[in-house]
């Protein structure tokens, strides 16, 4: 029988919610959680032995000592397959799987690593080329379905069956080329022309060579040294930042509506007055005192010491948890456009 | 100029100017130290990033931080 580990969060782990997102990270003997129905998916031939535990702030902020303890618990442990999430579209989860996975990969080379994230995941593109990471759904709601894709994968591996495209199996292609015969034989040739005579036809054909896309932002002119004491300096922050209140109603997650806030006169930014409405993190912090997410009190003091001009008058902001690629990408646009036209010289964009 | 804790994620997605934060809930002063102490921190880490406004650089850079 084949040895599986899996690794978990602290919600799925059933520690708790984004209160315990510092939780240190633990191994358990047996299921925890969504173990179970792994477990039982998988079947006969492999058998989750352990579920490892880790808050998805302590992986964030305390990486490598996170590492180092999983490390640790693995050394003595049979690890055939080690599994991860699913991790659906929660970004710091999804990055904690893929963290967690290739140091495991690393200990046992002969392990299969297998994980699943909803497409808009950032995990997805930091680790695909990593480990397999199966195109899972959404949210939590998709569980039992991504459970079951990965255990299937898992379960052909342990049969020994010959494993197909990327595409077919349902996992994100990690870049590797992989040659097959197809069944019944077309010689290139022939494949090549029908792909030709498609284009001229204006007809959807599908590559055999696939070329990444990369979606890059070139780096914008630096701000000339002596002139940064002229400079006007905006921040736009996706940490859910408003007054108290909510004035422009800007979603606690899947964010499609980002705000503007005038902080003229204001020394720092108050408990009270203003807090976090993002849904992603423990606001505690946040609340107490939102300068640790706009740092309004460093913009003064860097504003009497002629380091800068000025702040810009508005802060803006946004939620980051959820939000499709697209939706940041129009309002980032939409906010561009707009310090831009304000004369902006720089921007610090501060991320939670 | 980003200012982030994920910067694995961050560089995964190609940013270009990135300087460290301490945390998801607070970027910029740990709550569980004294408010100085986390107004340095942030007063640090945003002078970082205003002084990265003003690198000439060519690739994706990290910009240190001491405190």
């Amino acid at each position: 029988m084949k040895k599986a580990i899996l690794y978990l969060n602290q919600f799925f782990g059933q520690v708790g919610g984004e209160d315990m997102a510092d939780h240190t990270p633990e191994i358990r003997e047996g299921l925890v959680g969504p173990a179970m129905e792994l477990d039982k998916q998988l079947g006969d031939d492999i058998q989750v032995t352990h579920t490892i535990i880790c808050g998805d702030n302590f992986m964030g902020s305390r990486q490598e000592e996170a590492i180092d303890m999983i490390k640790g618990f693995l050394k003595d442990k049979e690890v055939d397959f080690f599994f991860a999430g699913p991790a659906f579209r929660a970004g710091r989860y999804g990055a904690a799987c893929g963290h967690a996975g290739r140091a495991a990969q690393k200990m046992f080379p002969e392990a299969v690593v297998i994980t699943s994230m909803d497409e808009e995941n950032p995990g997805v593109e930091m680790f695909r080329k990593d480990m397999f990471i199966f195109k899972g759904g959404a949210s939590a709601a998709a569980m039992r379905n991504d459970l079951k894709a990965m255990a299937q994968f898992a379960q052909k591996l342990a049969k020994g069956e010959e494993i197909t495209t990327a595409k077919d199996e349902g996992y994100f292609g990690r870049g590797k080329r992989k040659q097959f015969f197809l069944n019944p034989p077309v010689p290139a040739t022939e494949r090549v022309i029908d792909m030709l005579l498609k284009k001229l036809n204006g007809e959807p054909f599908e590559t055999e060579l696939p070329v990444p896309v990369t979606d890059l932002v070139p780096v914008a002119p630096p701000v000339a040294p002596e002139k940064l004491s002229e400079a006007t300096i905006a921040i736009v922050t996706s940490g859910g930042i408003v007054p108290v209140g909510n004035p422009d109603r800007i979603q606690s997650a899947s964010a499609t509506k980002w705000g503007k806030y005038d902080v003229s006169g204001m020394d720092d930014l108050k408990a009270g007055e203003y807090q976090t409405i993002h849904a992603g993190f423990d606001p505690m912090a946040a609340n107490a005192d939102p300068d640790v997410i706009v740092p309004l009190d460093a913009m003064r003091q860097y504003e009497k010491e002629g380091k800068i001009k000025e702040m810009y008058k508005y802060f803006y902001s946004t939620v980051g948890t959820g939000t499709t690629q697209k939706e940041a990408a129009r309002m980032g646009a939409e906010i561009a456009a707009e310090l831009k036209e304000a004369g902006v010289d720089g921007v610090l964009l501060v991320a939670t | 100029m980003l200012m982030a804790n994920l910067i694995p994620v961050a560089t995964s997605v190609g940013v270009n100017k990135m300087v460290p934060t301490i945390s998801i809930p607070y970027p910029l002063g740990d709550p569980s130290t004294p408010l100085d102490e986390q107004y340095k921190l942030r007063y640090h880490r945003v002078g970082v990033a205003l002084d990265a406004l003003t690198a000439d650089i060519s690739e994706p850079t990290l910009f240190k931080t001491k405190i």
